[in-house]
């Protein structure tokens, strides 16, 4: 049964890869004009022996699908192709870049289980005030978009009282934790709102349960009742929402390293994007689906686990 | 359902009932409703109200602070933060708006397609809703700014397909639910073709919980479509953009003038703050309550 | 049954408020009632009576802001001035209660064996072992086959019949003197309900427990225990030895009761209604709480709330109350246009 559930949640990832990695590289063919063109990049008039390079390099007079399977088996064996703007092999950019990005995404999740989590046990359990309050602040933050809490935090924590530093990766952990903090919170903050929201929102259900009171009822120790019979209960849903953050994370870190000057993968698929560099383009599309798929389904497998009554022969 | 969705759902019920509870009083509500009337009408009449044109540069009044000339200030080239914000709520409101609309209209039709053919139509394009769900919205968006160049059109075009799946996985539910009423069954019996039921009665039945989809998610788009122009792939300079003027805005934190990102980044968060407030107060009349 | 020493557990006037809607509303304005150890007392009455809350308050399990009048004893302890220790005690070794649906009142996603030792391991701290032992053996006891399989299966598992047999085992687990039963059988099915009842009716017999079971079934009541009490919005209305029921039912809501009882020769009849409908009890006027449903009311029924007065072998709180004392009045021929007139005029 579980190995069936597995099976199926795996072969539906990859499902959902191959028509991203389709839908990616296809999207270089849906441009107007020659895609030589797109790849040359930059507003330049093309010349046309340059072109003619572009297209035997890349194989452009060969069939889609044939192009798409070079590209494919390419990107599977670590060739992501060259960079025309950074004139660079794509896979050096982004092994000189992924590490940054990673931790970033790290100190972002470790403030949201944190904070988040702990905010919305605690507003949970205690209900009344803590919980208006916990409310009150979680709604606020949620509207407050990544790219402006970030111009905030910079305006308060770096130029007002000069705290901490907000450009740069900084050398060395210690050095590039601290830079990485102000980002971190940039990154963290409306996810771990959300996150505080549901957490504190399945802790007051499970401590409604009719369950919880035949623990009560049974003179179990508070304690007990919160950590075995509360929060264990609370726990899928809490995951759950907690990988769905993770998820955001992946996606939001472009605006946050964008913002912050950080030299991570995600500012590199942005100013790519703007240089319309396709090959850096494509790669980084193509991992960020690949990592947001894999936590999504990592998550639903976690979830499982924990909660027996999730239908593991259900479909994705 | 997976436990992303379940989550998501999970997360989308407490905030309504959080929400619900803040709105105790109706105070909120109109203040919330308040402000949205007034973006909406400065976004409106930008031209007649804004007291200076949004791209006249002055190189004599450089990132100034808050004067009597200039209530909110200028920006590093001298333009009028003020007259600025207010046409710029023009692309902000409008670009989601087409989002919204875009994906509510699109987004219903596919799933009333899919619920009322049923059989492979319905896996057909729940799969692809299902793929497109799995696409950040910010990847489909850089993959469009890559290939057509960076833009609002195409940020709108890309974040309308983003939004597709949101809507339509709801309202794919109802119509099921809706197609195997009796009254349906009914319609059908009197020879009423399926074309004919489905825009008379269908897609009105459906119509409350599409709007209340599309009006929650509103919000949502707006801080979308602002944060693709703050990266630089959606309004391009020099429109008077909020996202965008926060992004110009940066550099002059560090240099003392913040006065534009702050000032932008505001009208974004009271905006939205007041949308979700508002659009929390319209889901609880239009579906009677609980949700 | 009758001999009268310190009853194992006892309401004094019992009022409890509850916060509803911004005011503290009387949810149960007065019961009064005594059981003797080793009793059986069934508690009837339709829901919102405030039966199940009654008997929450036994283990003072009232909800957050609850507010108490009068007393609550168990075994001459007052139960709502225990400390947080004393209340656990309580609940973990001298009164156990079983609720209405296993399904929801079971922790879904524990196993059965876990459910079963918890409160011995971590409350008695009994080693697990030896835990477990003992609630296999209570299994096999409440006819639950195949016990050790059951032990490591998940609530999902298992029917709701045999959930609520491991509940009833939960209870009887830590050898509690008071069971308390709310509903047990509501939630299931006609075969098994009967069953479930059973078993409970043996464990009692078996262990000498003291029994209030809460229920709206007045014949079922009647069946398994020696004494009934009936409430009514809030109001211990009557209380009186089950197999004088038919005969000496003094008051109205009582009598209205048994006259609604299903014929015993229709099968899988439930208890239809009384007419009018039932009140909860902070509606409760001034008067008696049921006038308003009542065919014998009189003017001094809406005006004045009967005190619980002894007739025959029981108590009854009617100011009218049914014909057993030769000296009342004959409320059957009084003009009923009298209690109609009245009723309109209100």
């Amino acid at each position: 049964m579980i190995w069936r559930f597995l099976a199926r949640r795996t072969v539906a990832l990859l499902a959902t890869l191959l028509v991203a990695s389709v839908v990616i590289y296809g999207g270089l063919f849906l441009a107007p004009g020659d895609p030589a063109t797109l790849l040359v990049g930059g507003g330049k008039p093309p010349n046309p022996q340059l072109l003619a390079e572009i297209h035997r390099q890349y194989h452009l007079d060969d069939p889609f699908y044939a192009q798409y399977w070079r590209w494919l088996t390419g990107m599977l064996h670590g060739d992501a192709g060259q960079s025309l703007s950074y004139h660079d092999q794509v896979s050096h950019l982004i092994t000189a870049r992924i590490g940054t990005t990673a931790l970033l995404i790290g100190y972002a999740t470790v403030l949201i289980v944190l904070f988040g989590v702990s905010a919305g046990v605690v507003a949970g359990l205690r209900g009344g005030r803590t919980a208006t309050a916990v409310t009150a602040a979680t709604t606020t933050l949620m509207a407050v978009p990544t790219f402006v809490s970030a111009v905030l935090l910079i305006w308060l924590f770096a130029v007002r009282l000069n705290w901490l530093p907000a450009y740069g990766n900084g050398t060395g952990l210690a050095d590039q934790l601290t830079h990485l903090t102000l980002p971190a919170i940039a990154l963290a903050v409306s996810w771990l709102a959300y996150v505080a929201q549901v957490t504190r929102s399945a802790v007051d259900g499970e401590q409604r349960a009719e369950h919880v009171q035949t623990a009560r009822s049974r003179g179990i120790p508070e304690r007990l009742v919160v950590r075995k019979h509360i929060l264990r209960n609370a726990s899928g849903p809490i995951l759950s929402v907690a990988g769905v953050a993770v998820a955001g994370l992946i996606a939001g870190c472009s605006v946050v390293e964008q913002t912050f000057g950080l030299n991570g993968v995600g500012a590199l698929l942005i100013q790519s994007a703007a240089k319309q560099d396709l090959a850096v383009v494509q790669a980084l599309a193509l991992l960020t689906v690949v990592a947001f798929a894999v936590v999504n389904t990592l998550v639903d497998l976690a979830t499982a686990a924990l909660d027996h009554r999730v239908p593991v022969g259900g479909a994705a | 359902m997976t436990s992303y969705q379940l989550a998501s759902v999970v997360g989308r019920r407490a905030r309504a009932a959080r929400l619900r509870r803040l709105l105790r009083g109706k105070l909120v509500l109109v203040a919330a409703g308040a402000v949205v009337a007034l973006v909406v009408l400065a976004a409106v009449f930008a031209p007649l109200i804004a007291p200076y044109d949004p791209n006249a540069v002055d190189p004599m009044a450089v990132s100034q602070g808050s004067s009597a000339a200039h209530w909110l200030g200028t920006d590093d080239t001298g333009r009028d933060i003020a007259s600025r914000l207010l046409h710029g709520a023009r692309p902000s409101l409008l670009a989601p708006l087409v989002v919204t609309v875009g994906a509510g209209l699109v987004g219903t039709a596919l799933a009333v397609a899919a619920a009322w053919l049923g059989g492979w139509w319905d896996r057909a394009i729940t799969a692809v809703l299902d793929v497109v769900f799995g696409f950040p919205g910010l990847v489909l968006a850089v993959v469009g700014a890559a290939v057509f160049g960076a833009g609002l059109k195409i940020a709108v075009l890309t974040l309308t397909i983003a939004y597709l799946p949101y809507v339509a996985r709801v309202v794919r539910g109802s119509a099921l639910k809706e197609r195997n009423l009796p009254y349906v069954a009914a319609l059908r019996m009197l020879g009423l073709g399926g074309g004919r039921i489905v825009l008379r009665h269908v897609v009105p039945n459906l119509l409350p919980l599409v709007l209340v989809q599309t009006a929650t998610a509103f919000g949502y788009t707006l801080l979308d479509v602002a944060a693709f122009s703050f990266i630089g792939l959606g309004a391009q300079p020099p429109t008077a953009e909020w996202g965008l003027m926060v992004a110009q805005g940066a550099p002059g934190i560090l240099a003392g003038a913040p006065q534009e990102s702050l000032y932008a980044g505001l009208a974004i968060v009271v905006f939205v703050v007041a949308c979700s407030l508002l659009g929390a107060g319209l889901s609880q009349r239009l579906t009677g309550g609980e949700r | 049954m009758t001999t009268a020493t310190v009853p194992l557990l006892e309401f004094d006037s019992l009022r409890v408020t509850l916060p509803l809607g911004g005011t503290q509303r009387t949810v149960i304005h007065r019961v009064d009632l005594a059981l003797a150890a080793g009793s059986a007392v069934g508690l009837v009455g339709e829901s919102g009576s405030g039966k199940s809350l009654t008997a929450r308050s036994v283990l003072g399990l009232l909800p957050e802001g609850a507010r108490i009048e009068g007393d609550v004893r168990f075994d001459g302890a007052s139960v709502p001035a225990m400390r947080q220790a004393e209340l656990r005690t309580l609940r973990s070794r001298h009164a156990a209660m079983v609720f209405q649906d296993p399904r929801t009142h079971i922790n879904p996603l524990r196993t059965v064996g876990d459910f079963l030792t918890e409160a011995l391991v971590s409350v008695r701290r009994e080693p697990r072992a030896q835990a477990e032992a003992k609630v296999v053996a209570l299994l096999r006891e409440v006819h639950v086959a195949d016990a050790e399989r059951r032990m490591r299966q998940r609530p999902s598992e298992l029917s709701g019949g045999l959930l609520q047999r491991v509940m009833i085992a939960s209870a009887l687990a830590v050898e509690p003197r008071l069971l308390l039963a709310d509903e047990p059988t509501t939630a299931l099915d006609v075969t098994t309900q009967a069953e479930v009842m059973a078993i409970i009716d043996e464990a009692r017999e078996n262990r000498g427990l003291t029994l209030l079971f809460i229920t709206h079934d007045l014949a079922l009541a009647a069946a398994v225990c020696d004494r009934i009490a009936v409430m009514y919005a809030g109001h211990l209305v009557e209380e009186l030895p089950a197999r004088r029921l038919v005969g000496d039912a003094a008051h109205r809501y009582t009598r209205a009761l048994l006259a609604s009882r299903p014929d015993p020769t229709v099968p899988d009849a439930r208890l239809r209604a009384v007419d009018g409908r039932p009140l909860s009890a902070f509606e409760a006027g001034p008067g008696c709480p049921f006038a308003p449903r009542c065919a014998a009311a009189q003017e001094l029924c809406h005006r004045e709330r009967p005190e619980p007065r002894a007739v025959a072998d029981g108590r009854a709180a009617c100011h009218f109350p049914h014909a057993v004392d030769p000296q009342a009045v004959d409320l059957d021929a009084v003009d009923p246009h009298a209690a109609d007139t009245e009723r309109t005029a209100r």
